[in-house]
């Protein structure tokens, strides 16, 4: 299969990278690993006239140690953040939920800033996103600002991402015991199901991604935690369970609190 | 746009339109078509190649973003006309019936055991999600995996 026929450029800075999406406006779509993107564009799911490659910007790629945060540029890919010591010491729900992201091929090209940009509803990394309460920080033309995890995520394949900004970095605040357990759509390896669960002092912080269109605090789950597993009966309170071929909203639901208990049950 | 970069330890340069995907460069522009394309959207892995020492699904890496990188193919792994121990492996074990995914198996092996020369049945299993065999039932591909380990290691 051949996409159709875009015009392909390298930016070399991320000031070079926006300029050419403010210019090309929504006929420009950013290329970080392309695993979602390429796919899609072969399908012509996607049309984009023109592709911003952001692969090779140094500045997007590092992850670093910020006092209380752990800080991943956007275009880490799943296999260094799931292989990063410093992830695993302090974020360590974020190593696990790389890890089961895709297979070792999608690990070594996929990138965290392009899958949460994408904004799967199946995806991994939001479910971790919620639960550390991270912050997602965007650059665009009117210059960076920071995006609270409750308020990135906005709907299938919709975030709060403006049409000329790029995501530059997430930064984890460090957490000392979390967990990611997920149900595993057979062939894709997607999450039809994803539950991140971390320690918030004597609470806890529970994100769920793949249960409905856009990934969400399981808020009834936090309040009724009590120390033991039964919150995760609230696990879908007040949220509309979606529907698809791989999982009916029945099951779903059934999905999202047994997932839900086995993480409660890690902690 | 013009790309250069090195394929199986030689330099090529070409020019490519940026639609084209490296698994259709490595297959039609090389004649290297030892990397076979399966499903084409990143799902089978029959496609795997090697980019800079990391396995890649070349169907969804573009020409253009391999520029400049080394990339090694199925082609790219015997050696003076032997076959590579990870080949020799599956040969010997019976881990291939129709072949058709045989070449991505074996460029994944290759990076399995390049990261871990001693994997466990379960690591081994997982090293391989990516790859799609539909003869097999698998057993025997990772016995090869695992015959491969111990000759390398020798």
């Amino acid at each position: 299969m051949i996409p159709a026929k875009f015009d392909y450029i390298k930016a070399t800075s991320i000031d070079q990278a926006i300029s050419l999406l403010s210019q090309h406006g929504y006929e420009a779509k950013i290329l970080a690993g392309g695993h979602s993107l390429l796919p899609a564009m072969k399908l012509r799911l996607n049309r984009p006239s023109v592709l911003i490659d952001i692969g090779g910007i140094d500045a997007l790629g590092s992850i670093t140690d910020e006092g209380d945060a752990i800080k991943a540029g956007a275009n880490c890919t799943h296999y260094e953040i799931a292989n990063s010591n410093l992830v695993k010491s302090h974020v360590n729900v974020l190593s696990q939920t790389a890890r089961v992201i895709g297979d070792v091929q999608v690990r070594y090209r996929g990138t965290i800033g392009g899958s949460l940009a994408h904004a799967d509803p199946a995806s991994d990394y939001p479910a971790a996103i919620l639960a550390t309460d991270a912050t997602i920080s965007v650059r665009g033309s009117n210059g960076a600002r920071d995006i609270s995890a409750t308020e990135f995520f906005q709907g299938i394949f919709t975030t709060a991402l403006g049409e000329d900004e790029i995501i530059t970095s997430i930064r984890f605040p460090k957490t000392a015991n979390g967990t990611y357990v997920k149900f595993f759509q057979s062939a894709s390896r997607f999450a039809v199901v994803g539950c991140a669960a971390v320690k918030n002092g004597n609470g806890i912080r529970v994100g769920i991604t793949g249960v409905a269109d856009t990934p969400y605090r399981a808020s009834a789950v936090e309040q009724a935690y009590d120390g033991t597993t039964s919150a995760a009966d609230h696990a879908i309170d007040g949220v509309d369970v979606m529907s698809d071929h791989f999982a009916s909203e029945e099951y779903r639901a059934h999905l999202a609190k047994v997932f839900v208990r086995r993480a409660l049950e890690q902690l | 746009m013009e790309i250069n970069l090195s394929v199986n330890g030689s330099q090529v340069a070409r020019d490519v339109t940026p639609m084209t995907t490296l698994s259709d460069f490595l297959r039609e522009h090389l004649s290297l078509t030892g990397t076979h394309i399966g499903c084409d959207t990143s799902s089978c892995g029959a496609c795997t190649v090697t980019m800079d020492g990391k396995a890649v699904k070349s169907c969804t890496v573009l020409a253009v973003q391999a520029n400049g990188s080394e990339i090694i193919t199925i082609e790219g792994l015997s050696e003076n006309g032997s076959l590579h121990p990870v080949q020799e492996a599956f040969k010997e074990h019976h881990g291939l019936q129709c072949g058709f995914c045989t070449p991505g198996m074996v460029m994944t092996a290759v990076d399995i055991l390049q990261n871990n020369p001693n994997p466990t049945e379960q690591e081994i299993r997982h090293g391989l999600e990516g790859n799609f065999c539909r003869c097999t039932g698998y057993h025997n591909i990772v016995k090869s995996v695992q015959h491969a380990a111990q000759s390398l290691n020798a």
